[in-house]
């Protein structure tokens, strides 16, 4: 339709009325998978909250004292304890991540092939180490400390379970990102976004849509962390 | 809306995006069994609910026969009368309820009447059936293992849940809360299948105002399902460690036959708070695809259009968003702050304001109609006063002062039974009768239907009106046996026997009856009468397919294009009484008038 005449751009609030008030899309230019994911992380918040929400709840139910964070999570390093050194390291590299992620996402909209793929490798590597060093930490409380999900040496026994409980299902969740930014990786590197070709299980044509909707989730988990570290290790 | 000054009455807005490609089924496998397909995924969904169902109806008959006929009947033993309870509860909220609207009615509608081919991710779609299938298949195991089911009440509070003495507090809770989360993982995968598909999948024309009131209460009750299920999900989570891990979330310390056990400083009234800021949405995730698929019925056999459109999809999101905050009242007697009380009563009896909108709007649609006495019209007649029934004992017990004396009796149970069994039900009845024809192009037997009806009908009110009663007399809940040495308890009539004889003879009446619906089911898909196309004479675009039943991608080589509501019925001034959406304006004079409620 060759439309000359300019038409005012309605301001925001009008504007998404006649979004909402539209046929076939109500979120006008959002593709449905990238709709798919805004919704379930919208579901993800409450799951998360619930549980960061069940942690206040316990710590002021529990009638033992609470333990330490800065010394329970304080690391020797060559033989001075420095309190958060270690959460701070991981805390840094999963927001770094994010950074990369970006930059993945970017390069995709440029249809780079090759540095999209880079940059979802490194964000991938960077979620392992991540991943890794918890490991580490868990290790370390659990084997070095004797702290165990029903009980710990320094305190409520409730530390030992929510703080197990929390980090793990929010490992789990890396975890699953790092999987995905590996096979999204692997899928950009052979251009199966380029070509339009099929997915394996989904029988869907592939694009570039799939980077920014794992970008989503990505930027989702670090997030949730930063909420994480503040409860955790700050309170 | 943009004016493009086009000057031809059937213009529509041009599509936005060009159709995603269908999965095509090669083989009978992966086109019967392991379908993409949403209308096959959808009669999935409905047979494993309804089958489950029927185990939950057998429950039921199990309780009843033990409490009308107490010491007559020794294999039901107290243990076994918990978990019958339990389980009765659990299968009938969630795997029945919750999966037959969502899952079954959302899957079949949700596409045909927005105008799509199918759900946006048909094979996540696939997926989320066959782990509701796999958390069903878990839960019924839970019947074969040593110590049986749990029976720590559908609720499943701890600390008793997991505790001995309990039954089935071993594997049988454990295997209870596992089959929950892998329910909520599948159901999470469905819902955002259908959330997407409402919001960004309708065809051209099809405006979220002009959205037939099945689907906006099916999408609501999706949308508080995604943001209601994650708090029972924690919960379930928590209480698995609790059992198996031995943490102390919910768990304070105990002493159990002498022994201190190793749990302590848990909070129990935090499992309750998580379970019904999940519990209460709940009633309406069941509630709203009842509320809007009854509009519907009501609305095509009265042959007018539904009172008050627009009040109706406010009402229905006003509930869905008050739910959220009303869940407390559940936990009157836990021991709460009164001031707390006073919160959680107040808005459970706003949240009657946009209820009772709804119950007038249906009357008023009613009033005046060409009323057809259908079967779908007779259940959805039905639906209205059961519900108006159970609503108004739910403002009893959502005041605090009414709720405490009644909490725990068989009122509690009547009154939810009422407005969350019974009332969804008949719809789920009347739903059955109206699209059997749609999806297997032959009609239900009338005949049987209203024989159907009414003993259902009647048969549900002589069930639960005599609970009120003897719940008003204060006769508890949960209780395996009223009497004490053979006697009955001082403060129980001995009326309440007799009484719970009768009510005890209509259940398994009414249950067994279920059968003539069932023989109707299955003899009409076979030997039923042929349907015409468009039976009802429906307005909404289920009904205009070019097949009846629809096939696999439901439209022709073009989406319907929609330029009306879904509510053109007798109209004046035109031939027929019914208009349906995609009819274009062009091809009668006037049509162009015709404005959206």
């Amino acid at each position: 339709m060759a439309q000359t005449t300019e038409t005012k751009q309605p301001d925001r609030w009008e504007g998404m009325a006649d979004d909402w008030r539209s046929d076939q899309r109500t979120f006008k230019n959002v593709p449905w998978g990238k709709a798919m994911m805004w919704i379930f992380l919208v579901s993800d918040t409450f799951v998360f909250s619930c549980f960061l929400i069940a942690y206040m709840t316990v710590r002021l139910s529990t009638t033992d004292p609470w333990p330490y964070p800065s010394e329970i999570f304080a690391l020797s390093i060559f033989g001075t304890p420095i309190p958060l050194i270690l959460i701070a390291i991981m805390t840094f590299i999963l927001i770094t991540s994010s950074g990369t992620m970006v930059l993945a996402v970017n390069y995709g909209y440029r249809r780079n092939r090759f540095m999209t793929a880079i940059f979802l490798v490194i964000t991938a590597i960077l979620g392992a180490s991540f991943v890794g060093m918890q490991a580490f930490e868990w290790t370390k409380l659990i084997v070095e400390e004797g702290v165990r999900p029903w009980s710990n040496p320094f305190g409520a026994a409730q530390f030992g379970s929510i703080f197990f409980m929390i980090t793990g299902f929010h490992g789990f969740h890396v975890s699953i990102g790092v999987i995905f930014l590996f096979i999204v990786a692997r899928k950009v590197l052979r251009g199966d976004y380029d070509t339009g070709r099929r997915g394996f299980f989904t029988s869907r044509k592939g694009n570039y849509e799939s980077v920014e909707i794992m970008g989503l989730y990505w930027h989702f988990v670090d997030l949730v962390w930063v909420f994480i570290f503040a409860f955790f290790y700050l309170w | 809306m943009v004016d493009i000054g086009n000057t031809d009455i059937d213009a529509l807005p041009v599509a936005e995006v060009e159709e995603a490609d269908l999965y095509h089924a090669k083989s009978w496998i992966t086109k019967y069994v392991f379908s993409q397909d949403a209308k096959v995924i959808a009669i999935q969904y409905s047979g494993t609910a309804i089958a489950i169902g029927l185990v939950g109806l057998v429950l039921s008959w199990m309780m009843r026969i033990q409490l009308g006929f107490p010491e007559v009947f020794s294999f039901i033993s107290p243990e076994a009368y918990y978990q019958f309870i339990t389980m009765h509860g659990m299968i009938m909220v969630i795997y029945l309820l919750t999966a037959l609207f969502l899952g079954g009615f959302g899957n079949y509608l949700i596409p045909l009447m927005v105008g799509a081919r199918d759900m946006v991710f048909p094979y996540i779609n696939m997926l989320s059936y066959w782990i509701y299938l796999l958390a069903v298949l878990i839960l019924v195991s839970t019947f074969f293992i040593p110590g049986g089911p749990t029976g720590a009440g559908w609720t499943l509070y701890p600390p008793q849940a997991i505790l001995e003495g309990t039954p089935g507090s071993d594997l049988g809770i454990i295997l209870m809360l596992v089959s929950l989360a892998l329910f909520i993982v599948g159901f999470t995968m469905g819902g955002l299948n259908y959330v997407v598909t409402v919001l960004q999948g309708r065809t051209r024309g099809m405006t979220m105002m002009r959205l037939p009131l099945t689907i906006w209460g099916i999408f609501t009750a999706t949308v508080l399902a995604l943001f209601a299920f994650p708090a029972l999900f924690v919960g379930a989570i928590m209480m698995l460690l609790d059992q198996v891990l031995g943490t102390s979330f919910f768990m304070p310390a105990i002493v159990s036959f002498g022994e201190h056990l190793e749990y302590g400083g848990g909070s129990p009234i935090l499992f309750q708070h998580l379970f019904w800021f999940f519990g209460h949405p709940e009633v309406y995730i069941v509630a709203l695809p009842a509320f809007g698929i009854v509009s519907d019925l009501i609305s095509a056999h009265s042959r007018r259009n539904i009172f008050g459109y627009r009040m109706m999809v406010w009402a229905i999101v006003a509930i869905g968003a008050i739910s959220f905050v009303v869940w407390a009242h559940h936990m009157y007697v836990s021991g709460m702050h009164p001031a707390f009380g006073f919160f959680f009563a107040t808005t459970t009896l706003i949240i009657a304001i946009p209820t009772a909108l709804k119950v007038y709007n249906w009357v008023l649609t009613i009033w005046r109609g060409n009323i057809h006495f259908t079967i779908p019209m007779l259940f959805s007649l039905g639906f209205i006063v059961t519900f108006l029934n159970g609503g108004i004992t739910g403002l009893f017990l959502g005041n605090v002062v009414v709720d405490v004396p009644l909490s725990d009796t068989m009122f509690v149970v009547a009154h939810f039974h009422m407005v969350m069994g019974v009332a969804p039900l008949m719809v789920v009845f009347g739903a059955i009768y109206h699209w059997f024809p749609l999806m297997s192009g032959r009609m239900l037997h009338v005949g049987l239907g209203k024989v159907h009806f009414w003993i259902t009908f009647l048969g549900a009110y002589s069930i639960f009106l005599p609970l009120h009663y003897i719940g008003l007399l204060g006769v508890p809940r949960r209780y395996f046996e009223l009497n004490v040495g053979g006697t009955p308890a001082d403060f129980i009539p001995a009326s309440v026997g007799q009484l719970n004889a009768f009510v005890t003879v209509i259940t398994l009446l009414v249950g067994v009856a279920q059968i003539i619906f069932f023989i109707n089911l299955f003899w009409s898909l076979r030997y039923g009468k042929k349907s015409e196309k468009n039976p009802w004479n429906a307005t909404s675009l289920e009904w205009q397919t070019p097949d009846m039943p629809p096939g696999h991608g439901n439209w022709g080589p073009e989406l319907p294009p929609v330029y009306r509501w879904a509510y053109a019925y007798s109209v004046p001034g035109f031939a027929t009484d019914f208009i349906p959406q995609n009819v274009a304006p062009s091809t009668m004079p006037g049509l162009e008038n015709i404005e959206d409620g």
